[in-house]
């Protein structure tokens, strides 16, 4: 009964969200102002129905109801509860009504939070946004109806795949679907505006909370996966170029480069058609991961399903939506009233060739995430485009992007000079250069990437520091603490940025491994400490059976702990997990997988050894990143109510 | 001083440009160079690769035919239902290595022997690689897995390694 009713309350969301998608706009474009509100009831009640409907398969996972057939292939009645609840989302059904469930969200936030908004952007913006959602639902239940029922329930499930039991999967997707789907804030901004043909710095100052809190998630959510996959999947890798972790990371790029451009919008009234273009862009990429994910096309470590038809019509709802905005945007750009000059050495600039990195950074991601599939269909060669080709494409781009960095945010609006700019930031640029130095000196012979990733680090944490200090000039510590947060919130997010580039570089140029077939009671040494295998026990498990390895890390003389790695046999998939032993620090990870015994001498087992250095900092930056995200949301400038107020030179010009 | 508005459009454009071309030449380098192409046995001993090449092979590890080699490593063979290719690792096998079960090689051909580096096996019961389903239904002898055969639940480690 319970799943009927869910299935009925997505119909019926679906039904509110061509409301929301149809009234408000023809309204909008007749002038009716009845026909306008609607879409504001229209974005709640849409919200309210899928969230009803998401309560009702969460209510049928958590009880175990087998005869509704998505429990019975993804759910056992003996996995732990916090693994019902996530499993929820750990298929391809599931994972798509949350999808909607936060676009629906975000629709009535914006109905909610967005009083002030003039009625007819408003109006556009809600029937955008309906439309989205409209199409989805459609997807949902057409193709993917996560009730259907089983005509002969099985006694028990199917279990969820192991290597989604685990607490990743409750956090993981949650927040990379408030990033990605955030960013359909933005399009539907972007969207409307082109309706309207009008873009002013009012409108940057609406659209910009929404794109930085999807960034922010989005940043959370990727940071996660890439710690989910660090320990999860058992090899120490933490970014693979997955297919789909670059449909996340796209998105990412391109967010970035709309926060930075939207501050030029709302400060200097400018580059409007460059934002409009990018909002679209962002939710393009959005809507291309997703199809990345759902159609099975790449191989990826998170295709759920490979069913065609879902492919096809997510593919028909991609091109209707890139495709219809892009004409829209062709069609009413270039009516857009082009903004105030500004000179080539100025803040405007800089944010241009941060725009610009951010972008061509973004479509080389994009050609090696297609090249596979673009490849086979012009001679039928496969091919994989893995981390050499990331490596050599991408990361020149981000270096150049981190060496403007600190330099763009302390060049005055409309017109300043790079060489005062420099000046000031001297202390950092040497201390940089002291370090690198120092590093490569203490690391002769090896690679040039952690003194150059050092350096690039300083040179950001050092500048955004610099930055408050100018600021503050000499107004001391009460003035550092009346700083607007959106001041507070840059220097966090480009510190961020810093502490995650040092993390990268570190990891890559230092980390030492030792992978060995092992007798219990033999010792490896690497990355100067000893890993002696003591033992291997049977373990038991609630819904798996496991094999319990010991092993004793000395660093010299003294120990430093026992790592116990599991390998875990979970009966109803059949299917093996290694569950790795980490010990974590700030300075190092020791890192231990136990693997299958060995055929060829049944009392060895094959044992991988990682140690780390500096791991966890490419996840506390990313954590940075997105708190200076947050405590930039919270500036008095985009509280609501703050936007309508204003007018756009109020702004203090240095701040963002 | 502020240029006029041509200029600065002039000079954007310009700097565009130069990124958007030292993008095309990165990636034209690693489209050469660091990609790897992906061939069944059948292609392998078709196009005769030489040992400059990174290469990709996928199959079904033949029953039987995983064997220790003298001073470390093993070898064992890929097959497609056609053609069969010897491979040989120095390193220690992936879990969930068997017989009879789908498996990627990563390395390069000599003197017919494929050397890898790398060697990827899938994750579950269920998953089959893409490149090693497509490889098997050339040769006409894809079953669908055993179950319900939905091919859910992909995971690979080392798609990217």
């Amino acid at each position: 009964m319970i799943a009927e009713l869910g299935h009925f309350a997505l119909i019926l969301a679906l039904m509110a969200s061509l409301a929301q998608a149809v009234a408000p706009l023809i309204g909008a474009q007749m002038r009716w102002a009845d026909w306008m509100r609607v879409g504001e009831p229209a974005a709640g009640l849409a919200f309210v129905l899928t969230l009803a409907s998401f309560a009702a398969l969460t209510t049928a996972f958590v009880t175990s109801d087998f005869s509704v057939a998505l429990v019975a292939s993804n759910s056992h009645s003996a996995k732990p509860m916090l693994y019902k609840v996530s499993g929820v989302w750990g298929n391809h059904e599931g994972s798509l009504l949350l999808w909607v469930l936060i676009l629906t969200l975000y629709g009535a936030l914006i109905a909610g939070l967005g009083g002030n908004l003039p009625q007819a952007l408003k109006a556009r913006t809600l029937a955008v946004q309906g439309a989205i959602g409209a199409a989805f639902l459609a997807f949902l239940l057409f193709t993917s109806n996560p009730f259907l029922r089983l005509p002969n329930p099985p006694l028990d499930g199917n279990d969820l795949n192991p290597l989604l039991q685990d607490p990743g999967l409750a956090f993981h997707p949650p927040f990379l679907y408030l990033g990605y789907v955030g960013l359909s804030t933005a399009f539907s901004f972007a969207v409307a505006a082109l309706i309207e043909g009008r873009v002013d710095a009012a409108w940057a100052r609406w659209v910009r909370p929404w794109a930085l809190a999807a960034w922010m998630f989005l940043t959370v959510g990727i940071a996660l996966g890439s710690y989910w996959a660090y320990y999860e999947l058992g090899w120490g890798g933490w970014w693979f170029w997955d297919p789909v972790e670059n449909a996340s990371f796209m998105p990412w790029l391109a967010a970035a480069a709309l926060l930075h451009c939207a501050i030029v919008v709302e400060k200097r009234d400018t580059l409007k058609s460059w934002t409009i273009l990018l909002a679209i862009i962002g939710f393009s990429l959005s809507l291309l991961g997703t199809f990345i994910v759902r159609s099975g096309l790449l191989t990826s470590v998170h295709a759920f399903a490979s069913d065609p038809t879902r492919g096809v019509f997510i593919l028909a709802i991609l091109v209707v939506a890139v495709g219809g905005s892009l004409a829209l945007f062709a069609w009413r750009a270039p009516k857009l009233s082009p903004g105030g000059v500004f000179a080539m050495s100025s803040r405007e600039s800089f944010l241009v060739a941060n725009n610009l990195l951010l972008s061509v950074a973004c479509a080389v991601v994009l050609l090696g995430t297609m090249m596979p599939l673009i490849r086979e269909a012009w001679d039928g060669g496969r091919i994989s485009v893995g981390a050499p080709f990331f490596d050599l494409a991408f990361t020149p781009f981000m270096v150049a992007l981190a060496v403007v960095l600190p330099v763009g945010a302390m060049i005055p609006w409309k017109r300043g000079k790079i060489g005062r700019t420099l000046r000031r930031l001297w202390p950092a640029a040497a201390l940089a250069f002291a370090v690198a130095a120092l590093v490569w000196a203490l690391q002769t012979g090896r690679s040039a990437l952690a003194p150059v990733g050092i350096a690039l680090a300083i040179w950001i944490i050092g500048g955004a520091v610099i930055e408050l200090g100018a600021r503050v000039g000499r107004g001391g510590l009460g003035r550092l603490a009346r700083l607007p947060r959106a001041d507070w919130g840059k220097a966090m997010a480009h510190c961020g940025l810093g502490l995650t580039i040092f993390g990268i570089a570190a990891l890559s140029a230092w980390e030492s491994e030792a992978i060995r077939a092992l007798r219990p009671g033999a010792t490896v040494e690497t990355g100067g400490y000893a890993f002696r295998f003591d033992s291997v026990a049977p373990l038991a498990g609630p819904n798996y059976s496991a094999e319990r390895g010991t092993f004793t890390v000395f660093k010299g003389d003294a120990e430093i702990g026992v790592l116990s790695p599991e390998k875990r046999f979970f009966p109803v998939q059949r299917t093996t997990t290694s569950e790795a032993a980490i010990d974590s620090g700030l300075l190092r990870d020791l890192y231990v997988v136990l693997g299958d015994r060995q055929e060829a001498d049944p009392s060895a087992y094959a044992v991988r050894i990682y140690v780390k250095p500096f791991a966890n900092w490419i996840w506390i930056g990313a954590l940075v990143m997105a708190l200076g995200g947050l405590m930039s949301l919270t500036d008095r400038r985009y509280r609501v109510g703050a936007a309508a107020r204003r007018a756009p030179s109020a702004a203090p010009v240095a701040a963002e | 001083m502020a240029m006029t508005r041509k200029k600065r459009r002039m000079i954007l454009i310009g700097i565009g440009a130069a990124f958007l071309a030292s993008a095309s030449l990165l990636v034209g380098v690693g489209m050469r160079d660091s990609i790897v192409f992906f061939l069944s046995p059948t292609e392998i001993t078709e196009r005769a690769p030489g040992p400059d090449q990174r290469l990709r092979v996928g199959g079904l590890v033949e029953e039987g035919s995983v064997a220790p080699m003298d001073g470390g490593g093993v070898r064992f063979a890929v097959s497609d239902g056609a053609t069969v290719q010897v491979v040989e690792f120095a390193g220690i096998l992936p879990d969930l290595f068997a017989e009879g079960q789908g498996v990627i090689a990563e390395g390069r051909m000599r003197d017919g022997l494929f050397v890898a580096s790398e060697v990827l096996a899938k994750h579950d019961e269920k998953y089959m690689p893409r490149e090693v389903e497509a490889a098997l239904k050339e040769q006409g002898v894809y079953r669908m897995p055993s179950e319900d055969g939905d091919g859910r639940a992909v995971a690979e480690p080392g798609t990217g390694g």
